[in-house]
């Protein structure tokens, strides 16, 4: 730490007592830095009995609030334990700042009231069942106002919808492609060892073509979304909600609903089934190139044999995950971010959790379709 | 040091430009130990941007500025941060850390700066805040917990935690009812006067300016087009400096004081 040079270094913060004559004395740099040294033989001192202290400051070279604040503590003291304290020899400056401090009289120090652990876990517990409700709620007021549009196409907002196409899908693309190729790739590099071994190399095909098409392509493109959308969707509308922009959507008469919610909606109920398909081709392309150098399968063998192994079916099983993916990320993106309230801090922590929640309901939904789709017999 | 001892900031043919708007042209501007120097001017006419110049937030195009004797556009990081450490700032909404209470939002400079306890740290930022006319049960609240008023009073109670020599205040009264304005106006000049501070405050409330300022520098095309104490202003010969003081509120606040 620098410290600034102040006279401390040369006369230091001194404070004596002389009990023969009831003399207290302090003397030198009585500042911020200067009293640090003072401060522990202050806090524990004794002195011995008496009625009456003259206290001489004569000495003092300098003295700011937090040097008076430490004097007038040790006076105080002392006529807390019954004794009278006289001040004597202060410069007149010094003496008005130590009257300002004597005359506040409400200084106390308070400090935030912490919790029990029993009352955190009823906090926590009721807090989360409200959240849970108010989510509800928040999806039925998406619901209505989606409703409402439909039946009133004028308000709905195309430019606005475009443009989270892009950001949510165009934008996506990139990412997405990579990650699901090199799943493929994984998936086929896997499978590979095992094949070749029963010599069943063709049926690399099979392995990579259901495995991408119904589980792994919808998954991870909506995982990277969950990740990518819904984080910026809680964000920009937290932010909105602490610079009172939403209050302002409001009173404008602009409903906060069909401008900041609807819009991600729908363009991410739309985006996320076209970035399966993609999905789905990048991952299928990434088993094929694993195919062809580890096992032998040429592109020709293994589309052949795609289009037996891979029904119809486990194709639109997997797109039609999508739209529910979407609806999910989307709407717990924006119910966190009109979570926030009021602080910096608050964005952050409402922007984790449309991540998280964003990313557990979306497995969660991924489990329900399993079972649902395996009693279907699909 | 080559400046004059009763001389806290000197400021030299100050130039800012943002891209191609030119901010200021020339500025120059000293300012006196002790004094009460209010930053006056139109909107827009770089107030604010000289105030972030003088504290360190932003470089200028070309000039110089000094601060207690210190050349700040080339300061070693040691010596910056010393002389961050005798100066406070209090900022126009406040800029109060919102996941601190208030009496840790005081405190927070002199846990960084000193080697005080913890206990005499309590107490030393209950004072300021008491100093400041905020009740103490308002040090155990947040920022988003309390009104407008009481956060600007907060963010000057932090502002004065460590003494300052300096204190830059941007816009103290705004947003304020003319009630705590008023108690603002007469606090900043209590501490003055105990404290021996020196004070720069960005202000457009005419009535501030009338009650306690020493000078004022009204900024306009670039450059301090007036500087002087308000009686002197008035009368002043510059068209657009006697446009700003002579308006029906300038009237209105010079009556009142």
């Amino acid at each position: 730490m620098t410290r600034t040079p102040t006279t401390s270094e040369t006369t230091p913060a001194t404070f004596e007592q002389d009990a023969a004559r009831g003399v207290l004395t302090c003397a030198g740099t009585w500042t911020i830095d200067g009293i640090a040294v003072l401060e522990p033989t202050l806090s524990k001192l004794a002195v011995p009995k008496q009625s009456h202290w003259q206290l001489d400051g004569s000495g003092l070279a300098m003295l700011d609030t937090a040097g008076a604040w430490l004097l007038h503590r040790t006076c105080e003291r002392l006529r807390q334990s019954g004794a009278t304290v006289e001040l004597r020899g202060l410069r007149a400056e010094h003496a008005a700042l130590l009257a300002l401090i004597d005359a506040q009289d409400n200084v106390t120090v308070r400090i935030a009231p912490r919790a029990s652990l029993l009352e955190r876990i009823g906090r926590g517990s009721v807090s989360g069942v409200l959240q849970i409700i108010a989510f509800l709620a928040f999806v039925g007021e998406s619901v209505t106002a989606l409703f409402y549009s439909v039946r009133h196409p004028r308000r709905i907002r195309g430019r606005e919808i475009l443009r989270n196409l892009q950001l949510a899908g165009f934008d996506a693309l990139p990412i997405a492609g990579l990650l699901s190729f090199l799943m493929g790739v994984v998936i086929a590099y896997q499978g590979a060892t095992q094949l070749a071994r029963y010599g069943a190399n063709i049926f690399i095909a099979d392995l990579v073509g259901l495995s991408i098409l119904r589980e792994l392509a919808p998954l991870m493109t909506a995982i990277i979304i969950a990740g990518r959308s819904g984080s910026a969707y809680a964000a920009q509308i937290g932010t909105m909600m602490v610079t009172e922009e939403v209050d302002a959507l409001r009173t404008i008469g602009i409903a906060p609903m069909d401008l900041l919610v609807l819009p991600k909606l729908l363009a991410l109920m739309l985006a996320l089934p076209l970035l399966t398909v993609y999905s789905d081709i990048m991952g299928v392309f990434g088993g094929m190139v694993i195919a062809k150098t580890q096992l032998g399968v040429g592109f020709n063998d293994f589309l052949e044999r795609f289009a037996d192994a891979v029904s119809l079916s486990s194709y639109l099983v997997g797109i039609g995950k999508a739209p529910v993916f979407a609806a999910l990320i989307a709407l717990v993106g924006c119910f966190q971010g009109f979570q926030v309230g009021g602080s910096a801090d608050s964005v952050g922590r409402q922007t984790t959790l449309s991540v998280v929640q964003g990313i557990f309901l979306v497995i969660v939904a991924d489990a329900a379709f399993s079972v649902a789709f395996s009693k279907l017999g699909l | 040091m080559s400046m004059a001892d009763d001389t806290v900031i000197e400021i030299r043919d100050l130039v800012t430009r943002f891209g191609d708007a030119v901010i200021h042209n020339g500025v120059n501007l000293s300012v006196r130990r002790g004094e009460i120097l209010a930053l006056a001017g139109g909107s827009g006419c770089g107030k604010t941007t000289l105030l972030r110049e003088i504290i360190q937030l932003q470089r200028p195009a070309s000039g110089q500025i000094r601060v207690l004797g210190q050349d700040v556009l080339d300061l070693s990081e040691a010596k910056a941060q010393a002389l961050r450490r005798r100066t406070g700032v209090m900022f126009q909404h406040g800029a109060l850390f919102s996941a601190l209470t208030v009496a840790e939002n005081v405190g927070a400079p002199l846990r960084e700066y000193t080697r005080l306890s913890d206990t005499l740290i309590d107490e030393i930022a209950a004072l300021k805040i008491a100093l400041v006319g905020l009740p103490s049960e308002s040090g155990a609240k947040y920022p988003s917990e309390i009104s407008g008023g009481m956060r600007k009073r907060a963010a000057l109670a932090r502002a004065i935690a460590l003494d300052p020599e300096l204190i830059f205040l941007d816009e103290p009264t705004s947003g304020l009812d003319p009630q705590s304005a008023d108690g603002i106006d007469d606090l900043v000049l209590r501490l003055k006067e105990l404290l021996g501070l020196t004070i720069i405050v960005v202000t457009h409330d005419l009535d501030t300016l009338w009650r306690g300022v020493d000078r004022v520098a009204v900024l306009g095309e670039g450059k301090v087009i007036g500087l002087g104490s308000m009686a002197e202003l008035s009368s002043d010969a510059h068209p657009a400096v006697r446009e700003y003081f002579q308006g029906p509120r300038g009237r209105a606040a010079r009556a009142q004081a």
